[in-house]
């Protein structure tokens, strides 16, 4: 069901009143992301109601979605169509929104293969802190027209305004997906998935797990069949394959269940971390996931000597979250939100401390 | 302040921190800046710096900074839309002796350059490890890196392999006042505000780039190109739409019309069918089964959408030289006409044949001639609008041609600019596609970065006045109120 234009109306009064009263305005889909950002302030304004797959063209690629529409809603009518959302956004909880899904920029299994989240943003309507309606990017792949807002908006966590309305690049589904699994350390499943990113491979997926690497192919069907040959190990039952890399994108294989839950960001071919515990290496060994680590500050440390960040995904953080920014970085963000939502209506301190 | 106040003080003070030979004052010295591609700008800097060392940069910013002067940057100075026209009372910063390629990592599959280096030199050095760097703009022999970051340059391959902006990993550089700064990285994704991607496409406006890293990836081992006549535009659009509802994407997918094709055969022989309203060229690339596999289905599907002759590549020669002509649709614009005027708007694919037939009615009216080649896959139009600029009043039509080719896009729900930039040239434009709020906007973004407004002052952004003159001009039926005043 489509909204109507009353649900906009509404925002932009509570927008104003939260900005007269000095109550700042917490912005909220589905709420699957409550635990994620530095903490949560306001007042919650349900973004749901504002609702509809707005305009869906297959040939043209692209899908217009308003932010309170649910990504099951919009991934089983792009199933429709052959179609698929390449950045596999997670859905960490029930059904998140798509607003949410934007705001929050993060990506799945694919990311390294396909693209992230802001690849595929190619455009956006902002209600501001002034109440006004802004547009930014378009419906069409190349567009260079003024600064690329929408892009910025993307995993801002809404602390610039709503995001109301998003145009995301969509492709077609591969016609022929499989898995491979070979008995790998770690050391050797991120040498070989650097080895084989760098051959003209249709990889879209590598991960390791407790001494398996887990290799996915998507493409032309003779396509994967040449790459089968090449990096051998066992074929996964379609099942079992399905269940690995769904648990891998919604973040519910066993090591999620830990109370502590620590996210390393790093150059791909990095080796091994010297940390305690085993990882769970995602995006080709770019992402790293430990369980329970003893000490934040070291792990922070030890992501950072490796040209990396380190985020505390779940559990007490040590300090902040997110990795800091250096100095020069901060400002910067300091002065866009300054210029973007001078009264501090939207989620503050919901991505950086005090902002 | 007048610009004869401020040369003797800024070349003053940059010699006070820079080798001598990296300043340049004499005016035939500081002349080959003096414009860029879009060559009806000119404008001459009032000094030229030459910088090698990324320290030569921040002296440079910091030296301005202090002064208040304007600082424009230039990579290659191929870019059509006036991006890199000076400014009268300010510095021009030329990357061009900052052009080595730092580091190529095959492990990583990334190389580190300095923003001087030609687009096609990062392939060139990537080769060796069967990598490349996507991006392909048709200027790929001269462009800079830099200038695309500054441009979110795109090219032929941008369906498949993406822009720019997909394909840089991290930028080194300094803001306006000489403050390191470094985004993204070799580790994705990192915390904040996504501000590479703010930066990539931002024209020069908000940071001075002085490093970049970019993505490198495995150069497919086949490639073949499809090339087919269509009796009518809109069956070629409709062709386009065929292919990409079958699931596939080809590497890349282009259309240009009779009059581009009648343009460029003569200057490529590549044997292009000049009866065709329309010819398409769709490229498949991968392991040679797959290309064999895609090759077999583009044909199925481009025969069932009413095509007429076919032709696959046979070699690497045949395809390379059926791709020529395409590349070559500019200079044999040039060729033909003794000035030419290329348009790059986006629109929606579904309504190229109704664009193509708003321009034709528009070259009657605007009695002058137009081309079209078009990137069909992803909707990046170019016009080529040919005329001359010695007979009175003819590019002011041109001009007057080509903005109303692109209110036309964004009529249609696309944009001004697909690839080539606002700069100088599309700001009028840019008042037609963005409201005053969002155009608000982006000054704000840009006095987040540069609050004294140094870095490539005038470009890309229109003042509320200015919108307000370019409508005042509008509601005039489209006609100039002095068509014969040169207006730049």
């Amino acid at each position: 069901m489509m909204a109507d234009e009353s649900v906009l109306e509404g925002w932009r009064e509570r927008i104003a009143d939260a900005a007269r009263a000095g109550v700042p305005l917490r912005l909220r889909g589905a709420g699957t992301k409550d635990f994620y950002g530095e903490g949560l302030a306001g007042e919650v304004l349900d973004l749901r109601a504002w609702r509809g797959i707005v305009d869906y063209e297959p040939s043209e690629l692209v899908i217009t979605v308003r932010c309170g529409t649910s990504l099951s809603e919009v991934e089983a009518a792009l199933a429709a169509r052959g179609q698929l959302l390449a950045f596999e956004p997670p859905a960490l909880g029930a059904d998140p929104s798509l607003g949410g899904v934007v705001a929050a920029g993060l990506s799945g299994p694919r990311r390294m293969f396909a693209g992230a989240a802001r690849d595929f943003v190619l455009g956006t309507r902002l209600l501001t802190a002034q109440g006004e309606l802004l547009r930014f990017g378009g419906q069409v792949m190349k567009n260079v027209a003024g600064f690329d807002v929408s892009r910025l908006l993307c995993g801002s966590l809404g602390i610039l305004g709503v995001i109301t309305e998003v145009s995301l690049k969509v492709l077609p589904r591969p016609r022929l997906e499989e898995t491979l699994c070979l008995e790998l350390s770690a050391a050797e499943a991120v040498a070989a998935f650097n080895r084989w990113a760098g051959l003209p491979l249709p990889l879209s997926g590598a991960a390791w797990s407790q001494g398996r690497a887990w290799v996915r192919l998507s493409g032309a069907p003779a396509a994967v069949r040449a790459a089968r040959e090449q990096i051998g190990g066992d074929p996964a039952a379609a099942a079992v394959a399905a269940g690995f890399w769904s648990a891998l994108r919604h973040c519910q294989l066993p090591l999620f269940a830990a109370e502590g839950i620590w996210r390393l960001s790093l150059p791909p071919a990095t080796p091994p971390l010297a940390l305690p515990g085993e990882p769970l290496i995602d995006w080709g060994g770019a992402l790293r996931w430990y369980a329970n680590p003893p000490d934040g500050v070291a792990v922070r440390a030890v992501a950072e000597r490796a040209g990396g960040t380190a985020q505390c995904w779940r559990g007490a953080p040590t300090g902040t979250r997110f990795h800091p920014l250096p100095s020069a970085l901060a400002t910067l963000h300091r002065r866009l939100k300054e210029r973007f939502d001078p009264r501090g209506v939207f989620n503050p301190g919901r991505l950086i401390h005090g902002l | 302040m007048a610009a004869s106040e401020v040369i003797p003080d800024i070349a003053t003070a940059l010699r006070a921190v820079l080798p001598a030979e990296c300043v340049l004052e004499r005016a035939e010295e500081r002349r080959p800046y003096e414009c860029d591609g879009l060559t009806a700008f000119r404008e001459l800097p009032a000094v030229v710096v030459l910088p090698r060392s990324d320290e030569e940069v921040r002296e440079t910013l910091r030296t301005c900074h202090r002064l208040r002067v304007p600082l424009v940057a230039r990579g290659s100075g191929t870019g059509l839309s006036g991006g890199a026209t000076p400014h009268p009372a300010g510095v021009l910063l030329s990357c061009a002796r900052m052009s080595r390629v730092l580091e190529v990592d095959p492990v990583s599959r990334i190389a580190r350059l300095e923003p001087g280096v030609p687009n096609l030199k990062v392939s060139e050095a990537a080769a060796g490890f069967g990598l490349y760097y996507a991006p392909d703009p048709s200027s790929q022999v001269a462009c800079s890196i830099g200038g695309n970051v500054a441009e979110n340059s795109g090219g032929v391959h941008c369906l498949k392999y993406g822009l720019t902006i997909h394909n840089v990993l991290g930028l080194r550089g300094y803001t306006v006042d000489g403050t390191r700064i470094e985004l993204g990285g070799l580790a994705p994704d990192g915390p904040g505000l996504d501000m590479l991607a703010l930066t990539i496409g931002s024209e020069g406006l908000l940071l001075i780039v002085t490093e970049v890293t970019v993505k490198l990836i495995p150069r497919p081992p086949c490639a073949q190109l499809v090339m087919a006549s269509f009796a009518d535009v809109q069956s070629a659009g409709n062709a386009v739409a065929a292919i990409i509802a079958t699931g596939i994407i080809p590497a890349a997918l282009e259309m240009m019309d009779r009059k581009a094709s009648a343009a460029v055969e003569p200057f490529v022989h590549a044997g292009y069918d000049l009866e065709a309203a329309a010819i398409l060229l769709v490229e498949a690339d991968g392991t040679p089964e797959e290309v064999r596999e895609q090759v077999e289905e583009i044909e199925a599907v481009l025969r069932a959408a009413g095509a007429g002759a076919l032709r696959v590549s046979g070699s690497e020669a045949e395809r390379l030289l059926l791709w020529s002509g395409r590349k070559n649709a500019f200079p044999a614009a040039g060729r033909l006409s003794p000035d030419y005027y290329c348009m790059d708007g986006t629109i929606p694919r579904k309504h190229v044949g109704q664009v193509l037939e708003a321009i034709g009615q528009m070259e009657e009216r605007y009695g002058l001639r137009c081309m079209n080649v078009f990137h069909a896959g992803d909707g990046n139009l170019h016009p080529v609008i040919l005329f001359d600029a010695n007979e009175p009043g003819c590019w002011q039509r041109a001009d007057r041609f080509g903005a109303e080719i692109l209110e036309l896009c964004v009529a249609l729900g696309g944009t001004i600019t697909g690839e080539h930039g606002v700069g100088l040239e599309k700001l009028n434009s840019m008042c037609v596609q963005f409201s005053p709020g969002e155009r608000a906007a982006f000054f704000a973004v840009k006095e987040a970065f540069d609050p004294a407004g140094l870095l490539n002052p005038g470009k890309l952004i229109p003042t509320l006045a200015r919108c307000a003159e370019y409508g005042r001009m509008h509601v005039h039926g489209g006609a100039l109120p002095h068509p014969d005043l040169p207006r730049f």
